[in-house]
């Protein structure tokens, strides 16, 4: 039987490539324009070829924020994913306490960015926060305005709570999906609690993980509104990641070129480590 | 048509380049359809993936030589192209 090819359902897609192209495309070959231009104003600019890519390339303060942006996404997954499936592995597996358990795992997600930040503002403060507070009547010299390790202890405990609960519930979707049956095996084998966890609750988890480990990269390494609210990028620049360094740029000094120029790397970063992600993803699916 | 949004005459260039490039697949594409399949890369791939792959190894070279030399981005774009020639014929 001959099948015929018809491909004019495509043409459904049209309205949203022509909305992807207003709202993304055209945006970026904007961005693109700008970053080889230099503007004082409207009507005003000076076309200047690669000089913004190579001001900004061995720009210090750049540097500076995309080691700090790498340590931190580095620290987050290296905290959070292992965090997260111990805790999916300490749920319950069903019943009233699995759902309590759930929704309590789940509040944190459903607070917005900069009430996170708010929250963790006035909890560590040292006079009325009860975190601070505490910590300094306990005799630990604890003050997030003003110390460096403090303040990033501070901001990844802030990220651990508010994120850590996304790859908790990812993982305890992988876990109940496994079925009963491999448990029993395990069990006829006289498997230790180990070797079930790691020849097949881990395997089994792979591709959530994979997933897993790509939101929480992404989410991240374009962080903004928790530390800007927590610390201000103090104290100094320390906790001032890539995506405050580029807005203090792009707005409070209107430095568009410079800016453009450096959010194409830093698109260019994103692109590269979500391509990889993606073909790993695609690739595990292809062996399964 | 230019002038609109201060678009300059080189980007116009560069992105007149990637949609011809972009077409010129699409044509080859339904001319001659092509298979995923290995080569040097670890991966399998299609011939978008090569091309995509090149094309983003082009934006880092082009990068690295900014960074770190002073010598001409026309070296860069000589050293992307043969790159692209390598990856999509054998890669």
């Amino acid at each position: 039987m001959k099948k015929i090819h018809n491909n004019r359902a495509w043409w459904l897609v049209l309205p949203v490539f022509l909305l992807v192209a207003f709202s993304a495309l055209i945006p970026l070959m904007t961005v693109v324009n700008y970053s080889v231009q230099d503007i004082f104003g409207p009507g005003q600019t000076f076309f200047v070829g690669t000089e913004w890519f190579k001001g900004v390339l061995g720009d210090e303060r750049l540097q500076d924020s995309l080691i700090r942006q790498f340590m931190f996404s580095g620290a987050v997954l290296l905290i959070q994913i292992p965090f997260g499936i111990g805790v999916a592995l300490m749920m319950p597996k069903s019943g009233i306490k699995g759902s309590l358990c759930l929704i309590l795992i789940a509040i944190p997600l459903l607070i917005p960015w900069n009430v996170v930040g708010t929250i963790w503002q006035v909890f560590a403060r040292g006079d009325i926060g009860l975190f601070g507070w505490g910590l300094n009547e306990l005799g630990f010299d604890y003050n997030y305005t003003g110390n460096t390790v403090d303040a990033w202890l501070t901001v990844l405990l802030m990220d651990v709570w508010h994120w850590t609960p996304l790859v908790a519930l990812l993982c305890y979707s992988g876990l109940r999906a496994i079925p009963e049956a491999f448990y029993q095996a395990a069990e006829i084998d006289r498997a230790s609690k180990w070797a079930v966890f790691r020849y097949i609750q881990l395997p089994r988890l792979k591709s959530v993980l994979i997933i897993a480990v790509l939101l929480r990269f992404m989410d991240s390494f374009m962080i903004y509104t928790e530390p800007f609210v927590l610390t201000g990028g103090g104290p100094g620049s320390s906790t001032t990641f890539l995506s405050q360094t580029l807005t203090t740029m792009a707005i409070k000094q209107f430095d568009l070129g410079r800016a453009s120029a450096f959010s194409l790397i830093y698109f260019l970063i994103v692109l590269v480590i979500s391509w990889l992600f993606f073909t790993a993803i695609t690739q595990d699916d292809k062996e399964q | 048509m230019i002038d609109w949004m201060n678009w300059t005459p080189t980007v116009v260039i560069f992105f007149a380049v990637i949609a011809s490039i972009l077409a010129f697949m699409t044509v080859y594409e339904i001319v001659s359809p092509c298979r995923e399949r290995k080569g040097f890369l670890p991966i399998e791939t299609t011939r978008g993936d090569r091309l995509f792959i090149s094309l983003l190894s082009t934006a880092y070279i082009h990068l690295t030589f900014l960074a770190i030399s002073d010598v001409s981005l026309w070296v860069a774009l000589a050293v992307s192209v043969a790159w692209a020639a390598v990856l999509l014929r054998w890669g």
